[in-house]
């Protein structure tokens, strides 16, 4: 279990390593200039042009930079420009081209926001979308069942940005049923307006994921009903519930962990649509105005965290199953 | 199974024609009686188990033998209460120590499941939940009919694996079933079923997925268990071996119907229906000599969804046509008394199958064995090319 856990932490961090390279050579050697985003463009001239590159340390060697960058991330790497000192102690991931300010801290600030959406969508759609298959499997074939499994084909077919849109547009701003969604923290403004913000957002996240839950789940719910084991439970003379809650879903959950896992990691990496839409200031919505400003720090940034989210994910998952399946033993 | 002495049987075991119950003596432990068991698909209404009834007395072992798809399986199942009512058809009556199992409702199933009634399954790798310990699944059965606490079902599991024969019960109590061998999980299967202490066992293929010399001792425990708890044993098998060791009484079953019943030695020994004949022919014999020959079953097993005009095993009868007016083809024979008294009953429209099991079948399958068994004078006729 340990040299397993370690050799996945050692090819984890070997994956960042390639996604940082990846990232800084797109953005250096990508079709558009950095620099050029920060020139406003009737007055842009050359000299300009230049002191910005001068300023953001663009004018150095690409490689140079890169390995001050991943200087910063292990050691600290303070930022100095002009008079003003930023300092930026390690995990140092640089300072914002634009905001001129510590990205850590930044995007730190910032996750608790991602995290909130991430953790209620999930719970919802969890609860939701498991429920619902396994009832859905326990009537397999039935109106009840055809019901479940058409609704959900229907709602998975709508694009998840227009959900959220008329969410947004009829429930919040036309007829006002939800508050105002906005991200509070739950420890300064209490639980209660922590939740009641981010209410709609997370029923939009967690109704549209659960259909596809609902749908896996009962998959894999009627192949273990199918199983030989199941009819030997039942053939002990345990009771329905006993069977389907104990025997069979605890095989059924196996792969609905390996795509809640993933699904989780992409959506701690920042939920663009539903923070856009909702105006939640969390990762995702920073990533894209980072993107819009060609922040460099902040993208290279938000896309690194999001592979240390799914490389996590991966590996708890690999643990998860260890401890559900003692057939596997890392 | 050609190698007892061929003694014809006293008919002392209980008779299948018991089922309408003999006046003064107590009724038999398991009585199924005109079970019929079907299953709506989108294809039609597959026909598992057509009319089969048979009796079971307190421990008496029965063989069910048949093909993949006879109804052997389903037909077990049905005296488990395990097919879901939703999706399956059921009429006749099965009664279990007097009770009427069809119809009854799923909680009070639930209490006879596992109970008085339990199974083991064929393949205890698949059978056996590989999440949980043995030694809990061994408990859970336990609780599941006595309210005892989870450390008396726990000393009640190791005393049950122990008493299987599994080596130092207490330290592989808490092992996961894939930590057993296939053997020790059959046993481990076994004690599942028998915590109980159940009146009626029924194993479904206990043997096939283990090894030949595993086998035989899964066997040997099985009788030795029987004897001990005096259950009433329902082996459901394939191989005619595990009958002629295991079984008091056989039961060959085809397309969904019983077409041959009668006590074991005696229905291996004089066997009165052709496909009774097509199992033994496939049987390979190791101390046979060299020119018995291994005869496959033609054909297929018939299609459930449409059976066969007449009798169902007609397309495959190599016989078929010694029966005058091609009745076989047209009309589906009885389940009636043979040759032998009223404890061998057969499905079959020939009128002399024990001429033409001596004198065609015999020959082909265990050629020393003809003179043995011949009892009239024998007709000249050689085994024909088929």
């Amino acid at each position: 279990m340990f040299g397993y856990t370690f050799r996945r932490v050692v090819s984890g961090l070997l994956v960042l390593l390639a996604t940082s390279v990846a990232v800084f050579a797109l953005f250096f050697y990508g079709p558009s200039d950095p620099a050029l985003a920060y020139c406003p463009e009737t007055r842009c001239t050359p000299e300009r042009l230049s002191n910005i590159r001068t300023a953001l340390e663009l004018d150095r060697p690409v490689v140079e930079q890169y390995g001050d960058y991943m200087k910063g991330i292990v050691a600290g790497n303070d930022f100095e420009a002009g008079s003003i000192v930023i300092p930026c102690d390690a995990p140092c991931l640089g300072v914002s081209f634009k905001l001129r300010v510590n990205v850590t801290e930044y995007l730190l600030a910032r996750f608790p926001a991602t995290l909130s959406l991430a953790v209620g969508g999930s719970v919802i759609f969890l609860t939701l979308g498991v429920t619902m298959g396994i009832f859905a499997a326990r009537v397999r074939g039935t109106v009840a069942d055809k019901v479940i499994v058409g609704a959900s084909l229907v709602i998975n077919s709508i694009p998840y940005y227009l959900v959220a849109l008329l969410a947004f547009l009829y429930l919040i701003s036309q007829w006002g049923i939800f508050p105002n969604s906005k991200y509070v923290s739950p420890f300064q403004e209490g639980p209660i307006a922590w939740a009641a913000g981010l209410l709609l957002p997370w029923m939009v996240i967690g109704i549209t994921s659960s259909t596809q839950y609902a749908r896996f789940s009962r998959g894999s719910m009627i192949e273990t009903l199918n199983e030989d084991y199941v009819r030997t439970a039942r053939a002990k003379g345990l009771s329905d519930r006993r069977v389907t809650l104990k025997h069979a879903l605890r095989a059924a959950v196996v792969p609905v962990v390996t795509i809640f896992g993933l699904e989780f990691a992409y959506l701690l990496a920042g939920t663009i649509f539903t923070e856009r839409i909702f105006d939640i200031q969390g990762i995702g919505l920073t990533a894209l105005n980072a993107i819009g400003t060609k922040d460099l720090p902040i993208i290279s940034a938000t896309v690194l965290i999001a592979a240390a989210f799914v490389v996590t994910a991966n590996i708890v998952v690999d643990v998860i199953y260890s401890l559900l399946d003692p057939r596997v033993r890392l | 199974m050609t190698d007892s002495t061929f003694l014809t049987s006293e008919g002392t075991e209980s008779s299948p024609n018991a089922a309408q119950g003999v006046p003064g003596a107590a009724a038999p432990y398991l009585v199924v009686e005109d079970l019929t068991v079907r299953f709506p698909t989108a294809d039609g209404l597959v026909q598992a188990v057509t009319d089969l009834s048979y009796t079971l007395e307190q421990g008496k072992t029965l063989g069910i033998v048949g093909e993949s798809g006879s109804g052997k399986s389903v037909a077990s199942m049905a005296i488990m209460g395990l097919h879901d009512v939703k999706r399956s058809r059921m009429t006749g009556s099965i009664r279990v120590d007097g009770r009427e199992i069809v119809g009854l409702p799923n909680n009070r199933l639930q209490e006879m499941r596992g109970g008085e009634v339990s199974m083991i399954f064929q393949d205890p790798l698949s059978a056996l939940h590989p999440f949980y310990s043995i030694g809990a699944q061994i408990s859970e059965a336990y609780r599941a009919h006595s309210k005892v606490s989870r450390s008396k079902a726990k000393a009640k599991a190791i005393e049950m694996l122990d008493r299987v024969g599994i080596p130092q019960a207490r330290n592989r109590v808490d092992d996961y079933p894939h930590q057993f061998s296939g053997g020790m999980r059959q046993r481990a299967m076994i004690a599942m079923a028998l915590v109980n202490d159940p009146k009626l066992l029924i194993a479904d293929e206990p043997t096939t997925a283990l090894d030949v010399t595993v086998q035989a001792q899964i066997l040997d425990l099985l009788q030795e268990l029987q004897r001990d708890f005096n259950s009433a044993v329902i082996i459901i098998t394939h191989d005619l071996g595990v009958v002629a060791e295991m079984a008091d009484e056989v039961l060959v079953m085809y397309g969904g119907r019983a077409v041959e019943h009668g006590p074991t030695r005696e229905l291996l020994t004089h066997p009165e229906m052709p496909y009774t004949w097509g199992l033994l022919s496939s049987v390979p014999d190791v101390t046979a000599d060299t020119s018995a020959r291994l005869i496959p079953i033609p054909g297929n097993p018939p299609s459930l969804l449409n059976p066969p005009e007449g009798c169902s095993f007609h397309p495959r009868c190599l016989h078929r046509d010694k029966v005058p007016g091609d009745l076989c083809r047209t009309e589906l024979p009885l389940l009636i008394e043979g040759n032998r008294g009223p404890n061998h009953l057969k499905r079959c429209h020939l009128a002399n199958p024990d001429m033409i099991y001596e004198s065609e079948v015999l020959p082909e399958i265990a050629p020393d064995l003809v003179e043995f068994v011949r009892t009239d004078a024998a007709t000249d006729v050689s085994p024909e090319d088929r």
